[in-house]
């Protein structure tokens, strides 16, 4: 009953509705909650980022607004409305303005195909993660808009950046995402989260407990963190370099959506995550199934948020050339043998011989490519071959 | 004759406007944004016909890759420059005129003398992702692994290629 609370209200709305209307009043019942709740989600995130980093760098964090600080982000949304909005000059107007709108835009839709709860999903498509996917790429382009259009040398440098770096990524978060397509059948994120659904003692099905699973939810996250432009892959907007990449020329609410939009992509991304590897909605143990699904779902979430805060404040900085080599050498080869690996474990039907192979084809390929990333670049004095 | 919806009479505005906004623009850049709109244009009126795959894919490679990749061209060959440029003087307007025309009438006469006009009354069910990729690997399953395999191969090789050349440098 909990658990299908929203669905049955929306249904009880809907009741209410004449019946000329009644397909557009659907369709506005399932978009609303979607842009009232992850914003409402991103405006708490803030708070615990802020909070979080502050006590890992031995400072307080936000703590005058409300009680703890937790009105922190009413002020500083009362503060980007009120802030001048600046466009520079030699800027290109119409694009500088529609940067932001087109990557705020882009990040809502990919909400439209993950399953936040049991029958709570916008639009069941049967390609639903190659239509997240696709979405995704249209945000390369928004933020590219964003930088060129400002007319700035720095903006021009982290949009490169950016585009780079999310093209470099994609490949093993794709190629991540086809293990567990291969191993799920389908392409429909409902159907995978079915596929995971069900418990063997009391391990859930989900895909992240075996090894390729493992393997690649783990590449998946780092490949997610890269595409989102977080630390340690934040080299598009390093403030210490290039000021802060390609959104250096926005201010006041252009700039407050840019964030939103970021935060959004995050959450949209480690979504998938839950959905591809961790379950979607389903509970992790067979007593805690009557928890409302949903409930999962933002713990899940929630989780996953954390690690991303912690790994922020934890790890430095990458290089640009350590970024593309990681990407490059490390990450693709090793998203290819998941996805071998993952067929192997497919073929080798019930048993222990299908764990042993599996665990051993991904373990030989870590320490391959490792080694070979090591000695590869063995620490010593740099060289720069243009600025000397 | 074939009544016409509203979404596509929009889907095929916003292609169309892309698409002349794309010839017409001077900024280069520009021109590269215009054919992102027409490129997702076409992904949504194929979305917009059933064809789920094909639109996805579409969104995928030429909206996320090719759109990226010219912008890419286009400021690593001119330096980022995004001063107009002006248009090239055509020398004769008319030229243009009649090779787009007789293009037009090319593929105007093989979409009328196709199969697909003639066989009146057959409705084409618009085919699932699920029975494509059974399709892919029932009766095309030579030609998907020999592509496959020359895609991971061409991947490989690309990266191999980068190492090569950080190899050289001293």
């Amino acid at each position: 009953m909990l658990d299908q609370m929203f669905v049955l209200l929306k249904h009880w709305l809907l009741g209410y509705s004449p019946a000329v209307l009644q397909p557009a009043v659907s369709i506005f019942l399932t978009i609303l909650p979607i842009l009232l709740v992850f914003p409402v989600l991103f405006a708490l995130t803030t708070v615990l980022e802020r909070k979080g980093l502050g006590r890992m760098q031995n400072r307080y964090g936000p703590n005058r607004v409300g009680i703890y600080g937790i009105l922190q982000p009413m002020a500083d949304a009362v503060k980007s409305l009120t802030k001048e909005d600046i466009v520079p000059a030699a800027a290109d107007r119409t694009v500088h303005f529609l940067a932001p709108l087109v990557l705020l835009a882009v990040a809502f839709v990919p909400y439209a195909v993950l399953p936040i709860g049991r029958n709570m999903i916008a639009a069941n498509l049967d390609a639903g993660v190659l239509f997240f996917f696709a979405i995704g790429a249209i945000s390369e382009l928004s933020v590219f808009m964003a930088g060129w259009s400002s007319r700035n040398k720095y903006s021009l440098l982290g949009a490169m950046r950016a585009v780079a770096q999310m093209i470099s990524y994609e490949v093993p978060l794709l190629l991540s995402s086809v293990a567990v397509i291969m191993a799920a059948g389908s392409l429909s994120t409902v159907e995978i989260v079915q596929k995971q659904a069900g418990f063997s003692g009391i391990f859930p099905h989900w895909y992240v407990l075996t090894p390729w699973g493992f393997a690649g939810f783990i590449l998946f996250m780092i490949a997610a963190t890269a595409e989102t432009n977080r630390s340690p892959f934040d080299l598009p907007e390093g403030e210490s370099e290039i000021i802060a990449g390609y959104y250096l020329e926005y201010s006041g609410f252009k700039f407050a959506l840019f964030f939103l939009g970021e935060y959004l992509g995050m959450f949209a991304i480690s979504g998938l995550g839950i959905t591809l590897f961790l379950g979607g909605w389903s509970a992790p143990l067979p007593f805690l199934t009557w928890v409302p699904s949903w409930i999962w779902f933002f713990a899940k979430l929630l989780g996953l948020i954390v690690g991303f805060i912690w790994v922020r404040g934890t790890l430095p900085r990458l290089r640009m050339d350590q970024l593309m080599n990681f990407a490059w050498k490390f990450m693709l080869p090793m998203a290819l043998v998941v996805v071998v690996s993952a067929g192997a474990w497919r073929f080798l039907g019930q048993g222990v011989m299908r764990w042993v192979v599996s665990i051993l084809f991904i373990a030989v390929a870590y320490v391959l490519l490792a080694r070979g990333v090591e000695t590869r670049n063995r620490i010593a004095k740099r060289t720069y071959r243009f600025a000397e | 004759m074939i009544r016409m919806s509203a979404t596509f009479l929009i889907l095929s505005a916003i292609t169309l406007i892309g698409a002349c906004a794309a010839m017409m623009l001077r900024g280069l850049v520009h021109c590269a944004l215009a054919v992102a709109i027409a490129f997702a244009g076409l992904g949504t009126l194929y979305l917009n016909l059933g064809a789920q795959f094909l639109g996805l894919a579409q969104l995928l490679v030429y909206v996320g890759a090719i759109a990226v990749l010219i912008v890419f061209v286009i400021l690593l060959t001119r330096g980022g420059e995004s001063d107009a440029t002006p248009l090239p003087q055509v020398a004769l307007p008319l030229t243009g005129l009649a090779v787009a025309g007789c293009l037009f009438a090319v593929l105007a006469w093989a979409v009328f003398h196709s199969f697909a006009v003639h066989r009146a009354g057959t409705q084409a069910t618009p085919a699932t992702v699920r029975e494509l990729g059974a399709v892919l690997m029932d009766s095309y399953v030579l030609p998907l692994e020999v592509i496959g395999l020359m895609l991971t191969a061409a991947l490989i090789g690309a990266v191999i290629i980068a190492m090569k050349e950080k190899q050289d440098t001293p």
